[in-house]
């Protein structure tokens, strides 16, 4: 227990930077997942196989793999932006084809009917769009994106090989040090991811309950 | 076609998507092109960098990676799948004081990081000669079982009330009817989930890079420390994964369309709230309109 109040700054530090890890990848990811999610729902047959085949791949190759190509691959060949963006870039990329299948999902779960139905009431294509389709597709998201950020927020511990101090690089250190307490060590950071998850699924819980209730 | 989000397209517009076909076709080339004049630039297609993969010890040694790899990978999936029918039976339990315990290790395990949990097994065999392998192994079984474990509750929830009900009718036992007729009917359903989740606990066999465990990404980082060829190191590695990830997520297509006719379990994400709310929900619409309505995302792969 004394372990954890002494380190409770060099913790908090971590966390810090696993909330700033979270962040940067966690914008990268909606950006990229949503226009892979618009290439996969398009009416042109090309980009809906370049976003077929970007799904495929990233959601197969293990994260740390990425990690190593963007880490110590590309600047190789001459691309570098500094070692934290380049791990946040590969992060960013693979929720990318998570966050991408959970908006096709919400998209592809409103039957086809509701769109018919607003047209041939006369609604334009764009509001049958924005008052019909979008608001319907958004509630169908928010539970799947949840849980690709909740996956996101344990993935940015694997930054830890990369020379980031967040909050699992500052568990591993803390064990090596004082190995007797590894306990209460590992159950107070593991009591840190546990918050940040549970702020993530409460969000999406109280996002849930006020549109159920609109309805 | 139509979707929700275009209508049948007309003459014109078939020519427009013809149009952006053609012009990002062209971008996509001109990226490929850029990509391979950046290789070509950096020395990537020399002998140099290829040539290892090539020799016969490299090869020997990714051998050996790739079979560490996949048994760690079996090893944890048949660990995972007993922890989780443990927990995942213990939390459908009447019993209270086993129903709690059974959630809390189920959601710790699902919400903590693997890496963490990784190392934190790994400080605890600090004496074991091979220990790496071993925390690797044991974590992969954590983790995937507390998933597991979810899959296999929502699998026996989604069947029919009517299935025990009919089974308690006859005179059968509390485990008799759990084992002959709940468990055989939900691991149809339970099939591709599973698969699926030997993906996930494949490409988490990576993470053993961070202890030195034996596998596909240690052998990597013994080839690059030689070479120096890392980006070529990095994609073999890549594609090894790849290929053996595709053939699993082929299999659980399979198994989709073989047992569980297209249906989905819908497994909720770590500490969702309103957790008692959904699953009365579900109840509710499994009795008004059969399992099939329990259709869902079916996201919970990282």
């Amino acid at each position: 227990m004394d372990v954890l109040i002494d380190n409770l700054p060099v913790i908090l530090e971590g966390f810090g930077k696993t909330l700033q890890l979270l962040a940067v990848s966690g914008v990268i990811a909606m950006i990229v997942g949503t226009l892979i999610a618009l290439f996969r729902v398009s009416p042109v047959p090309v980009l809906r196989r370049t976003g077929t085949v970007y799904v495929a791949i990233f959601r197969n190759s293990p994260l740390l793999v990425l990690i190593l190509i963007t880490y110590y691959g590309l600047p190789e060949i001459g691309i570098d932006f500094g070692f934290f963006t380049m791990i946040t870039m590969a992060m960013g990329l693979y929720t990318a084809a998570f966050v991408a299948e959970s908006l096709r999902s919400g998209i592809n779960g409103i039957p086809l009917g509701q769109a018919e139905a607003s047209r041939s009431l006369g609604l334009t294509f764009s509001q049958s769009m924005s008052t019909v389709v979008f608001p319907q597709a958004l509630r169908n998201v928010v539970p799947p994106l949840a849980s690709v950020f909740i996956a996101l927020t344990k993935n940015t511990s694997l930054a830890l090989g990369f020379g980031i101090a967040e909050a699992s690089f500052r568990s591993k250190e803390l064990l090596n040090d004082f190995p007797t307490s590894r306990w209460w060590i590992f159950g107070g950071i593991a009591l840190g991811y546990i918050i940040i998850v549970e702020a993530i699924s409460l969000g999406a819980a109280l996002l849930e309950r006020r549109w159920r209730r609109e309805r | 076609m139509s979707t929700v989000l275009y209508d049948a397209p007309g003459p014109r517009a078939r020519r427009l998507y013809r149009t952006i076909g053609i012009i990002s076709s062209l971008v996509l080339i001109a990226i490929a092109a850029l990509v391979i004049y950046q290789l070509y630039k950096a020395d990537q297609f020399t002998e140099e960098v290829w040539e290892p993969f090539v020799t016969p010890r490299i090869m020997e040694l990714l051998w050996q990676g790739l079979l560490d790899t996949i048994r760690a990978a079996v090893l944890a999936i048949i660990g995972a799948v007993l922890f989780g029918i443990v927990f995942g039976i213990g939390k459908l339990s009447e019993h209270a004081w086993i129903r709690w315990p059974c959630w809390l290790v189920v959601e710790f395990f699902r919400a903590v990081p693997l890496v963490m949990l990784i190392f934190f097994v790994w400080s605890l065999y600090s004496l074991q000669p091979d220990r790496s392998y071993i925390s690797l192994v044991i974590s992969l079984v954590l983790y995937n079982g507390a998933v597991l474990a979810e899959v296999f509750r929502a699998g026996i929830n989604a069947l029919p009330n009517g299935q025990s009900e009919a089974a308690y009718a006859v005179g059968m036992r509390k485990n008799q009817v759990m084992t002959a007729v709940l468990l055989p009917q939900a691991v149809k359903i339970m099939l591709p989930s599973i698969i699926s989740q030997c993906v996930v606990a494949l490409k988490d066999t990576s993470l053993g890079y961070l202890i030195l465990a034996p596998g596909l990404t240690t052998a990597g980082r013994l080839i690059w420390g030689t070479f120096g060829n890392y980006l070529a190191t990095a994609l073999v590695l890549l594609m090894l994964y790849l290929v053996l990830n595709l053939l699993l997520e082929r299999l659980a297509v399979w198994a989709e369309r073989r047992f569980s006719q297209g249906r989905k379990l819908h497994v909720d994400a770590v500490g969702a709230l309103g957790d008692e709310e959904r699953t009365a929900a579900e109840k509710a619409n499994a009795v008004r309109f059969g399992p099939e309505s329990l259709g869902g995302g079916g996201q919970g792969r990282t």
